[in-house]
């Protein structure tokens, strides 16, 4: 796996609130996520894990330090700039779809595509190939809501996917799936690192989940506190 | 599992010589409980003096096959034991326990490390099944999945009592102030 860095956090506080309203999610953590490589994060509720990823898609910015994407300093871009570069190089799948109900699940692998200018024909193609890596080949021009929970978020994974984002990050992306679908869809954001190179950052709960992650990062209080990496060889 | 039953349970197939015996128990238990044959032959004279089986002369060695008894002690081992209402004194739980004795610090310290430990082995496990995964055995996989969700069954515990000492220490801070 390259070691090349995709994602880094250096010493990165994040704060709510001033005075005596002041919450600290984040009270510097430092992070490197090489390209290809999958992580897990894993922490009780409130430890701060949703908020690394926030930051980390430039949903949010950091109170104090710095966060790189692909080595770019997000603080340096304009609004549009990380715009920008979330659309080439950061995808999402969170535990509600966001999926737009009034395109076909076609249609809405095809958007993120078509922000940035590719033609529709262009667009469609890559889609169908995006929807089909993640096992759906068949009523793609239907809606979502005529899809099950499972091959909904796989539409949202094919999205994710479309414009080959070098990092994905995945919040609770199993959480309103049963057992058997929620197995399929880590299993399927495993494979993402060898075929397509993109790092995966993954938020969970479930030991299970993370069982598949190179690197499982341990948050508590806004910290990270501990990390277990597992050997190349995965032998034992 | 006793390998007594164990045995019982490989008989349950017919008559069988000592040595087959042995590499049957194995092979059902996914090559995770190997046994010397005369660990195996200590038994099966136990079965035999107990009634369980007998046995007879055969060209070379003896035939071992199950009694009426030993059928009905195998069906007996089949059925569930919900008789026993004494949670299992697990050695993770007596750790934690005894790190709780010395403060909320040192049980976090002993859980988080623990966890990592944990989390390392599931991936690991992880790994290997994933690498192996056309070769291997029904009896294997059963077996690796068993380690994995016991891992993960102390992992969901471990969590939890993450959880209770952070309420805790919130809580001491609390009062304290």
């Amino acid at each position: 796996m390259s070691r090349i860095p995709i994602l880094e956090f250096m010493d990165v506080v994040k704060t709510y609130g001033t005075g005596s309203a002041e919450t600290k999610a984040l009270g510097g953590i430092n992070l490197t996520v090489a390209k290809g490589e999958f992580v897990a994060m894993m922490g009780p509720s409130g430890c701060g894990k949703s908020t690394v990823l926030h930051l980390a898609g430039g949903l949010e910015h950091p109170s104090s330090g710095r966060v790189l994407v692909n080595g770019l300093d997000l603080a340096d871009m304009s609004a549009p700039q990380r715009a920008a570069l979330r659309r080439s190089e950061v995808g999402y799948i969170f535990q509600r779809l966001n999926l737009i109900p009034s395109l076909t699940s076609r249609e809405n692998v095809m958007l993120p595509l078509e922000l940035d200018g590719v033609g529709r024909r262009e667009a469609a193609h890559r889609a169908t190939e995006a929807l089909n890596t993640v096992g759906l080949f068949h009523n793609l021009d239907r809606y979502p809501n005529e899809f099950s929970g499972g091959q909904q978020q796989r539409i949202a994974i094919a999205r994710s996917l479309v414009a080959e984002r070098s990092l994905l990050l995945a919040d609770e992306p199993t959480g309103s799936l049963d057992t058997v679908n929620s197995d399929e869809i880590i299993e399927l954001l495993a494979t993402l690192p060898a075929r397509f190179g993109t790092a995966v950052v993954l938020v969970t709960h479930e030991p299970r989940f993370a069982s598949w992650a190179d690197r499982v990062v341990f948050m508590r209080d806004g910290s990270i506190v501990d990390e277990s990496t597992r050997s190349s060889t995965g032998v034992m | 599992m006793a390998v007594r039953q164990g045995l019982l349970a490989v008989l349950s197939d017919g008559p069988q010589h000592g040595y087959r015996i042995k590499t049957r128990f194995e092979s059902i238990t996914g090559g995770v409980w190997k046994l010397n044959i005369g660990q195996v032959y200590t038994t099966l004279d136990r079965l035999e003096r107990d009634g369980m089986v007998k046995t007879k002369e055969a060209s070379d060695s003896k035939l071992y096959s199950l009694t009426p008894a030993g059928k009905s002690e195998l069906a007996k081992w089949w059925e569930p034991d919900a008789t026993s209402e004494t949670p299992p004194r697990d050695e993770l739980v007596l750790k934690i326990l005894s790190a709780l004795s010395l403060g909320t610090d040192q049980a976090l310290k002993v859980v988080a490390a623990h966890r990592t430990a944990l989390t390392l082995l599931l991936q690991q496990r992880r790994a290997q099944m994933n690498a192996s995964d056309k070769d291997m055995s029904l009896a294997t996989r059963v077996v690796n999945d068993s380690l994995l969700m016991r891992a993960e069954s102390d992992l969901r515990w471990l969590d939890t009592c993450e959880s209770r000492l952070l309420a805790e220490r919130a809580e001491q801070k609390e009062s304290a102030r």
